[in-house]
Protein backbone atom coordinates (compact mmCIF):
# COMPACT_ATOMS: atom_id res chain seq x y z
CA UNK A 1 0.00 0.00 0.00
CA UNK A 2 1.75 3.17 1.14
CA UNK A 3 1.40 6.46 -0.73
CA UNK A 4 -1.00 6.15 -3.67
CA UNK A 5 -1.06 9.82 -4.59
CA UNK A 6 1.50 12.59 -4.35
CA UNK A 7 -0.45 15.81 -4.79
CA UNK A 8 0.44 19.50 -4.96
CA UNK A 9 -2.51 21.49 -3.66
CA UNK A 10 -2.40 24.92 -2.08
CA UNK A 11 -5.68 24.26 -0.26
CA UNK A 12 -3.95 21.35 1.53
CA UNK A 13 -6.78 19.44 3.24
CA UNK A 14 -10.16 20.07 1.62
CA UNK A 15 -13.13 18.34 0.03
CA UNK A 16 -11.40 17.27 -3.19
CA UNK A 17 -8.62 15.60 -1.21
CA UNK A 18 -10.53 14.00 1.66
CA UNK A 19 -13.62 12.97 -0.30
CA UNK A 20 -12.85 13.35 -4.02
CA UNK A 21 -9.61 11.34 -3.91
CA UNK A 22 -9.82 9.85 -0.44
CA UNK A 23 -12.94 7.79 -1.13
CA UNK A 24 -11.93 6.07 -4.40
CA UNK A 25 -8.42 5.45 -3.11
CA UNK A 26 -9.82 4.23 0.21
CA UNK A 27 -7.19 6.46 1.82
CA UNK A 28 -6.64 5.73 5.47
CA UNK A 29 -3.89 8.24 6.13
CA UNK A 30 -2.75 11.63 4.90
CA UNK A 31 0.72 13.11 5.04
CA UNK A 32 0.64 16.91 4.98
CA UNK A 33 4.05 18.25 3.99
CA UNK A 34 4.24 21.95 4.72
CA UNK A 35 6.95 23.77 6.65
CA UNK A 36 4.57 26.39 8.03
CA UNK A 37 1.86 24.00 9.19
CA UNK A 38 4.41 21.62 10.69
CA UNK A 39 5.76 24.44 12.85
CA UNK A 40 2.38 25.50 14.30
CA UNK A 41 0.37 23.47 16.81
CA UNK A 42 -2.72 25.55 16.03
CA UNK A 43 -2.47 24.91 12.28
CA UNK A 44 -1.95 21.20 12.88
CA UNK A 45 -5.03 21.05 15.09
CA UNK A 46 -7.04 22.97 12.48
CA UNK A 47 -6.26 20.39 9.80
CA UNK A 48 -6.56 17.45 12.19
CA UNK A 49 -10.16 18.47 12.94
CA UNK A 50 -10.95 18.49 9.21
CA UNK A 51 -10.03 14.85 8.70
CA UNK A 52 -12.68 12.14 9.16
CA UNK A 53 -12.17 9.75 12.07
CA UNK A 54 -11.22 6.82 9.85
CA UNK A 55 -8.18 8.70 8.52
CA UNK A 56 -4.92 9.39 10.30
CA UNK A 57 -3.00 12.54 9.47
CA UNK A 58 0.74 13.06 9.81
CA UNK A 59 2.42 16.46 9.62
CA UNK A 60 5.96 17.01 8.42
CA UNK A 61 8.20 19.74 7.10
CA UNK A 62 10.03 18.84 3.91
CA UNK A 63 13.21 17.72 5.67
CA UNK A 64 11.28 15.43 8.01
CA UNK A 65 9.16 14.08 5.14
CA UNK A 66 12.32 13.05 3.28
CA UNK A 67 13.58 11.26 6.39
CA UNK A 68 10.24 9.60 7.15
CA UNK A 69 9.21 8.73 3.60
CA UNK A 70 10.23 5.07 3.84
CA UNK A 71 7.90 4.71 6.83
CA UNK A 72 4.99 6.26 4.91
CA UNK A 73 5.73 4.05 1.91
CA UNK A 74 5.79 0.91 4.06
CA UNK A 75 2.44 1.64 5.68
CA UNK A 76 0.05 -1.25 4.94
CA UNK A 77 -2.80 1.23 4.40
CA UNK A 78 -3.33 3.39 1.30
CA UNK A 79 -2.37 7.01 1.82
CA UNK A 80 -2.15 10.43 0.17
CA UNK A 81 0.78 12.84 0.50
CA UNK A 82 -0.02 16.53 -0.01
CA UNK A 83 2.42 19.38 -0.45
CA UNK A 84 1.12 22.93 -0.41
CA UNK A 85 3.40 24.27 -3.11
CA UNK A 86 5.55 23.17 -6.03
CA UNK A 87 8.80 24.05 -4.28
CA UNK A 88 8.06 21.71 -1.38
CA UNK A 89 7.22 18.80 -3.68
CA UNK A 90 10.32 19.53 -5.75
CA UNK A 91 12.53 19.40 -2.65
CA UNK A 92 10.79 16.25 -1.44
CA UNK A 93 11.23 14.48 -4.79
CA UNK A 94 14.90 15.44 -4.89
CA UNK A 95 15.37 13.71 -1.56
CA UNK A 96 13.13 10.71 -2.24
CA UNK A 97 13.93 8.79 -5.40
CA UNK A 98 10.93 6.50 -4.97
CA UNK A 99 8.41 9.11 -6.11
CA UNK A 100 7.33 8.12 -9.62
CA UNK A 101 4.52 10.54 -10.30
CA UNK A 102 3.12 13.81 -8.99
CA UNK A 103 -0.42 15.10 -9.29
CA UNK A 104 -0.83 18.84 -9.84
CA UNK A 105 -4.16 19.32 -8.11
CA UNK A 106 -4.52 23.00 -7.30
CA UNK A 107 -2.18 25.96 -7.62
CA UNK A 108 -4.38 29.01 -7.64
CA UNK A 109 -3.93 32.56 -8.78
CA UNK A 110 -1.47 34.85 -7.07
CA UNK A 111 0.55 37.84 -8.24
CA UNK A 112 3.11 36.77 -10.84
CA UNK A 113 1.33 33.57 -11.80
CA UNK A 114 -0.15 32.93 -15.24
CA UNK A 115 -3.21 30.74 -15.81
CA UNK A 116 -2.43 27.40 -17.40
CA UNK A 117 -5.56 25.50 -16.44
CA UNK A 118 -8.67 26.51 -14.53
CA UNK A 119 -7.00 25.30 -11.34
CA UNK A 120 -3.31 25.74 -12.21
CA UNK A 121 -1.54 29.10 -12.27
CA UNK A 122 2.27 29.18 -12.45
CA UNK A 123 5.16 31.60 -12.16
CA UNK A 124 8.10 31.13 -14.56
CA UNK A 125 10.16 29.76 -11.65
CA UNK A 126 7.45 27.20 -10.83
CA UNK A 127 7.34 26.14 -14.48
CA UNK A 128 11.08 25.49 -14.34
CA UNK A 129 10.75 23.46 -11.14
CA UNK A 130 8.07 21.29 -12.73
CA UNK A 131 10.19 20.77 -15.82
CA UNK A 132 13.14 19.79 -13.64
CA UNK A 133 10.92 17.43 -11.68
CA UNK A 134 9.84 15.65 -14.85
CA UNK A 135 13.37 15.65 -16.25
CA UNK A 136 14.44 13.78 -13.13
CA UNK A 137 12.05 10.95 -13.99
CA UNK A 138 8.94 12.01 -12.10
CA UNK A 139 5.79 12.05 -14.23
CA UNK A 140 3.83 15.26 -13.64
CA UNK A 141 0.17 15.50 -14.63
CA UNK A 142 -2.57 17.93 -13.70
CA UNK A 143 -5.87 16.46 -12.52
CA UNK A 144 -8.14 18.09 -9.99
CA UNK A 145 -10.54 15.18 -9.42
CA UNK A 146 -10.32 11.44 -10.23
CA UNK A 147 -13.00 11.61 -12.94
CA UNK A 148 -11.07 14.28 -14.89
CA UNK A 149 -8.60 13.48 -17.65
CA UNK A 150 -4.98 13.78 -16.48
CA UNK A 151 -3.22 16.55 -18.41
CA UNK A 152 0.48 15.94 -19.19
CA UNK A 153 2.91 18.62 -18.05
CA UNK A 154 3.76 19.63 -21.61
CA UNK A 155 0.12 20.46 -22.26
CA UNK A 156 -0.21 22.22 -18.93
CA UNK A 157 2.73 24.49 -19.73
CA UNK A 158 1.33 25.24 -23.16
CA UNK A 159 -1.89 26.28 -21.45
CA UNK A 160 -3.93 24.70 -24.23
CA UNK A 161 -6.31 22.64 -22.14
CA UNK A 162 -8.56 25.07 -20.32
CA UNK B 1 -19.67 35.61 -5.94
CA UNK B 2 -22.06 36.59 -3.19
CA UNK B 3 -25.78 36.87 -3.30
CA UNK B 4 -28.48 37.62 -0.80
CA UNK B 5 -32.01 36.44 -1.18
CA UNK B 6 -34.39 39.13 -2.38
CA UNK B 7 -37.72 38.16 -0.92
CA UNK B 8 -37.40 39.80 2.46
CA UNK B 9 -35.59 43.08 3.00
CA UNK B 10 -33.99 42.29 6.34
CA UNK B 11 -30.46 42.23 7.70
CA UNK B 12 -28.69 38.98 6.83
CA UNK B 13 -28.06 36.83 9.89
CA UNK B 14 -25.73 34.26 8.42
CA UNK B 15 -23.24 33.51 5.67
CA UNK B 16 -23.67 30.22 3.80
CA UNK B 17 -20.59 28.99 1.96
CA UNK B 18 -20.04 25.76 0.09
CA UNK B 19 -18.70 23.94 -2.93
CA UNK B 20 -19.93 24.72 -6.45
CA UNK B 21 -23.44 26.18 -6.44
CA UNK B 22 -24.41 24.46 -3.19
CA UNK B 23 -24.90 27.55 -1.05
CA UNK B 24 -26.78 29.49 -3.70
CA UNK B 25 -29.05 26.49 -4.22
CA UNK B 26 -29.74 26.15 -0.51
CA UNK B 27 -30.54 29.83 -0.10
CA UNK B 28 -32.75 29.68 -3.17
CA UNK B 29 -34.60 26.74 -1.61
CA UNK B 30 -35.12 28.69 1.62
CA UNK B 31 -36.58 31.50 -0.42
CA UNK B 32 -38.93 29.19 -2.26
CA UNK B 33 -40.21 27.65 0.96
CA UNK B 34 -40.61 30.66 3.20
CA UNK B 35 -39.40 33.79 1.39
CA UNK B 36 -36.77 34.50 4.00
CA UNK B 37 -33.60 34.21 1.95
CA UNK B 38 -32.90 37.86 2.72
CA UNK B 39 -31.55 36.67 6.06
CA UNK B 40 -28.81 34.70 4.35
CA UNK B 41 -25.85 35.51 2.14
CA UNK B 42 -24.52 32.76 -0.14
CA UNK B 43 -20.88 32.50 -1.09
CA UNK B 44 -19.24 30.12 -3.55
CA UNK B 45 -15.63 28.98 -3.26
CA UNK B 46 -15.23 28.32 -6.97
CA UNK B 47 -11.85 29.57 -8.17
CA UNK B 48 -10.87 31.01 -4.80
CA UNK B 49 -7.71 30.37 -2.82
CA UNK B 50 -7.82 29.67 0.93
CA UNK B 51 -6.83 33.30 1.51
CA UNK B 52 -9.53 34.74 -0.72
CA UNK B 53 -12.17 32.43 0.76
CA UNK B 54 -11.33 33.72 4.22
CA UNK B 55 -11.24 37.32 2.99
CA UNK B 56 -14.64 36.93 1.31
CA UNK B 57 -16.25 35.58 4.47
CA UNK B 58 -14.68 38.31 6.62
CA UNK B 59 -15.84 40.94 4.15
CA UNK B 60 -19.43 39.67 4.17
CA UNK B 61 -19.49 39.42 7.96
CA UNK B 62 -18.33 43.02 8.21
CA UNK B 63 -20.70 44.24 5.52
CA UNK B 64 -23.81 42.53 6.83
CA UNK B 65 -23.21 42.17 10.56
CA UNK B 66 -23.94 38.44 10.34
CA UNK B 67 -22.44 36.40 13.20
CA UNK B 68 -23.08 32.85 12.02
CA UNK B 69 -21.31 30.94 9.23
CA UNK B 70 -22.79 27.79 7.71
CA UNK B 71 -20.48 25.52 5.68
CA UNK B 72 -21.01 22.24 3.88
CA UNK B 73 -18.14 19.81 4.52
CA UNK B 74 -16.19 19.68 7.78
CA UNK B 75 -13.07 19.10 5.63
CA UNK B 76 -13.85 21.88 3.17
CA UNK B 77 -11.81 25.01 2.59
CA UNK B 78 -14.78 27.11 3.70
CA UNK B 79 -14.88 25.36 7.05
CA UNK B 80 -11.13 25.78 7.55
CA UNK B 81 -11.39 29.47 6.69
CA UNK B 82 -14.34 29.88 9.06
CA UNK B 83 -12.43 28.17 11.87
CA UNK B 84 -9.69 30.78 11.47
CA UNK B 85 -12.29 33.55 11.73
CA UNK B 86 -13.92 32.01 14.83
CA UNK B 87 -10.48 31.85 16.43
CA UNK B 88 -10.04 35.59 15.89
CA UNK B 89 -13.61 36.60 16.76
CA UNK B 90 -15.31 34.65 19.57
CA UNK B 91 -18.61 36.32 18.65
CA UNK B 92 -18.79 34.39 15.40
CA UNK B 93 -20.27 30.88 15.36
CA UNK B 94 -19.61 28.15 12.79
CA UNK B 95 -21.95 25.31 11.86
CA UNK B 96 -20.59 22.78 9.36
CA UNK B 97 -22.63 20.17 7.51
CA UNK B 98 -25.47 22.56 6.71
CA UNK B 99 -28.63 21.29 5.06
CA UNK B 100 -31.99 22.81 4.17
CA UNK B 101 -33.65 21.90 7.47
CA UNK B 102 -30.78 23.64 9.29
CA UNK B 103 -31.30 26.90 7.45
CA UNK B 104 -35.08 26.85 7.76
CA UNK B 105 -34.82 26.47 11.52
CA UNK B 106 -32.27 29.25 11.63
CA UNK B 107 -34.17 31.87 9.66
CA UNK B 108 -37.25 31.41 11.87
CA UNK B 109 -35.20 31.67 15.07
CA UNK B 110 -34.47 35.37 14.93
CA UNK B 111 -35.29 35.99 18.58
CA UNK B 112 -32.45 33.87 19.86
CA UNK B 113 -28.79 34.87 20.15
CA UNK B 114 -26.64 33.79 17.19
CA UNK B 115 -25.15 30.96 19.24
CA UNK B 116 -28.54 29.72 20.41
CA UNK B 117 -29.96 29.95 16.91
CA UNK B 118 -26.96 28.10 15.49
CA UNK B 119 -27.24 25.30 18.05
CA UNK B 120 -30.96 24.91 17.45
CA UNK B 121 -30.45 24.88 13.69
CA UNK B 122 -27.71 22.26 13.93
CA UNK B 123 -29.93 19.99 16.02
CA UNK B 124 -32.81 20.37 13.56
CA UNK B 125 -30.49 19.63 10.67
CA UNK B 126 -29.20 16.46 12.31
CA UNK B 127 -32.71 15.32 13.12
CA UNK B 128 -33.77 15.77 9.50
CA UNK B 129 -31.42 13.03 8.32
CA UNK B 130 -33.47 9.89 8.41
CA UNK B 131 -33.27 6.56 6.66
CA UNK B 132 -36.51 5.06 5.44
CA UNK B 133 -36.52 1.36 4.61
CA UNK B 134 -39.32 -0.94 3.62
CA UNK B 135 -39.86 -3.21 6.61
Amino acid sequence: MGIHLYRIDDRLIHGQVVVGWGQPLNARFLVLVDDLVASSDWEKELYRMAVPPEMDIYFADVTTAVQEHSRYAADPRPGILIAGDIGSMYRLAKGVKAIGSVNLGGVHHRAGRVEKLRYVFLTPAEEEELKALEASGVEVTAQDVPSAHPVPLTEVLEGQTK
Amino acid sequence: MSKSGDSEATTPMAIVIGHGGFSEGLVSAVDQICGMAGRLVSLSMVGLTPETIEASIRSELARTGARVIFTDLPAGSGTLAARRIVKDDPGVVLVSGVNLATLLDFVFNSAATPTEAARSAAERGKASLIVVERS
